[in-house]
């Protein structure tokens, strides 16, 4: 057990360290830092000087480390164009798109399971069936109609909800929140719909799949055989079952979410990192580029990392094949 | 057997059968084949030439479609701002839009394809490296690796090769998200096969490595790879669509369906609906019909599931 968290965290170590390579490259090889600093006037030598002082001479694996040694610190950086430090530009961002996520997340999986579930066991009838075509036209239409619709139906034609930004929001330390506002409330309910509709698509689609593979496995058979009363049957011994992958599933959202953050953000204009990462890309600022992508991995090696230790906490059958 | 003889075996196949029974992969089948050809022979067909600045002037700017008050003749489908007929900027976009996410599907299938077999045939090292950079692709969400690439290349290149290679830049960033199912099936297939008689004898006769990939291996997979092409082509078709919307694809003066969505967005309060809806509906029943045939497919190839 200790061996293979051992092991898992030795991988994530790895992987974080290939992708600040690959940021430090992006950094180092794409645009050149000195013509961003200086204007026309500055001599050549003055632009030597600064080359030499910045240590942008040095070996490249030098600078690599000393690049990974101040990523560590917490110094990510000044952006090329807006000269703020990119630590602070991230986390004033970060709390909207944590926010924006969560509450998406939560809207996929509290309507996405039952509705799985629900699908599985009457896979023939004819609400499964509407529900069936709806989440395909749902995976069909993509993120940014989906806003396009609801800012059309609840905002413009209704005008019940608001369109864009954050409304209301609390400060709480450095954490800019828009929970504690009926305003802030109002103005999430959209942007967590658009980014959710999507995910709650796949949520039910892959319950559904995993709940009928179990429905079909040997235990179940012969816990019908048995006598076993359905309903226990359906909600102990198989859903039990199914819910195992919907870890899985809660992991691999959580980088759809992050991913189609950046979508919605953009739509419903939401002050989120999304947004940012969307601007450094249009205007070229590579090093805001490069350090989202070094956070974005990091949570995403982290979540990985959880998702495997949480499954070998559930999963007794992982537990004893790690012991023979 | 003669081409007839091929013909009448596949008119009596179980797809054939199959498919004659279902409405819902007849409709998308028709729908599909439809805007693919108004897309292809969009110069020949469309009324006007959405690009020749000379075809469209602004005094038939905001017409609205032909079944509403004040439509004209002209423009079925209306026009936008500047004049341009709605029905031919849909069919060049779709055009657009169609033929970037097609290549970008055969540069996807046959990067994952080749690399999938060679990763499963030969083995050690090469595959796990192939198998890791899967995994980290598969992780990182197609949008997100289209966004990165996509970024990279502005940095790398200066403005202006930017803006002419676009087209390309776009198609390969599309592509090098989509490679991964690809890979993973023709691995796995390779897996499969790789220790049965047919094949260990194909070895033992000397037969040259890629010929044994490509003539014994590969046909076994042709089934999922077409169910894998079809979904995978209508998502290129909606990571295009994203990119553009974003501003990030297609620039305004060659709009493909996301790029005419989004300078739509701009009426979104204003009356002219069907600048922004008529390309949404457009789009969306596109992907939809696609994701239907992709849906019967997948029925067809895996016989479990019926």
């Amino acid at each position: 057990m200790v061996g293979f968290i051992l092991k898992r965290l030795v991988q994530s170590v790895f992987v974080m360290l290939a992708v600040a390579f690959l940021a430090f490259s992006l950094f180092k090889f794409v645009g050149d830092p000195i013509s961003q600093m200086t204007g026309v006037e500055t001599s050549l030598e003055d632009q030597a000087r600064l080359r030499e002082e910045l240590g942008l001479n040095d070996p490249f694996f030098v600078q690599f480390a000393r690049f990974t040694a101040e990523m560590l610190r917490g110094d990510f950086g000044y952006s090329f164009r807006t000269r703020e430090p990119i630590g602070q530009m991230l986390l004033s961002r970060l709390p909207a798109t944590l926010e924006l996520g969560t509450v998406a997340l939560l809207i996929s999986l509290i309507v996405g399971i039952p509705a799985g579930v629900f699908t599985a066991l009457r896979p023939r009838g004819l609400v499964s069936q509407s529900i069936l075509i709806g989440t395909l036209i749902g995976v069909s239409i993509p993120t940014f109609v989906i806003g396009i619709l609801l800012i059309f139906l609840f905002g413009v034609q209704l005008g019940w909800l608001p369109t864009f930004g954050r409304g209301g929001t609390v400060q709480i330390g450095w954490w800019r929140s828009s929970l504690f506002t009926t305003d802030g409330w109002r103005s999430l309910v959209l942007p967590a719909l658009t980014l959710g509709l999507f995910q709650l698509t796949l949520t039910m689609r892959l319950v559904r799949a995993q709940m009928m593979e179990v429905m079909r496995t040997d235990h179940i058979r012969f816990a019908i055989a048995r006598g076993v009363p359905w309903r226990s049957i359906r909600y102990r011994h198989a859903l039990s079952n199914t819910m195992i992958p919907v870890i899985t599933i809660i992991g691999l959202q959580f980088g759809g979410v992050i991913a189609f953050s950046i979508v919605t953000e953009s739509v419903f204009q939401w002050p989120g990192m999304g947004l940012l990462f969307l601007e450094s890309i249009r205007f070229v600022d590579i090093p805001v580029m490069s350090v989202y992508l070094v956070v974005i991995a990091f949570f995403f090696v982290v979540i990985n990392l959880l998702v495997d230790l949480l499954y070998v906490a559930i999963d007794p059958r992982l537990r004893v094949r790690e012991s023979v | 057997m003669t081409s007839t003889g091929r013909l009448a075996r596949l008119m009596k196949s179980e797809g054939v059968w199959l498919f004659s029974r279902s409405p819902a992969a007849i409709l998308a089948a028709v729908l599909t084949f439809v805007i693919v050809l108004g897309a292809l022979l969009a110069p020949w067909i469309a009324p006007t030439n959405p690009y020749d600045l000379a075809s469209f002037s602004l005094i038939d700017g905001l017409l609205p479609p032909l079944w509403e008050d004040g439509g004209d003749a002209r423009f079925l489908l209306g026009t936008d701002d500047q004049g341009r007929d709605m029905l031919s900027s849909i069919l060049y976009g779709a055009r657009l839009s169609l033929s970037i996410a097609a290549m970008a599907m055969a540069v996807a299938l046959l990067l994952g394809v080749g690399l999938g077999l060679a990763a499963g045939y030969f083995g050690g090292r090469f595959d796990a490296v192939v198998m890791r950079i899967a995994d980290v692709q598969l992780a990182l969400p197609a949008i997100l690796t289209a966004l990165l690439i996509d970024g990279i290349s502005r940095g790398i290149l200066p403005r202006e090769a930017h803006d002419d290679l676009r087209i390309a830049v776009i198609t390969l960033a599309i592509a090098l998200s989509l490679w991964v199912n690809f890979a993973r099936t023709a691995r796995a297939s390779v897996f499969v096969e790789r220790n049965k008689d047919y094949v260990q004898t194909a070895i033992m006769m000397g037969q040259h490595p890629a010929r044994i990939m490509l003539r014994h291996i590969l046909p076994n997979i042709v089934g999922p790879l077409m169910v894998i092409a079809t979904v995978d082509l209508a998502s290129a078709i909606l990571l295009e669509a994203t990119l553009s919307f974003l501003g990030v694809g297609l620039p305004a003066d060659s709009p493909s369906l996301g790029t005419l969505i989004r300078i739509g967005m701009q009426y979104l309060l204003s009356g002219e609906w069907w600048i922004l809806w008529i390309p949404t509906v457009f789009l969306v029943v596109l992907v939809v019909a696609i994701n239907l045939l992709g849906d019967f497919l997948r029925d067809l190839f895996n016989p479990s599931l019926r």
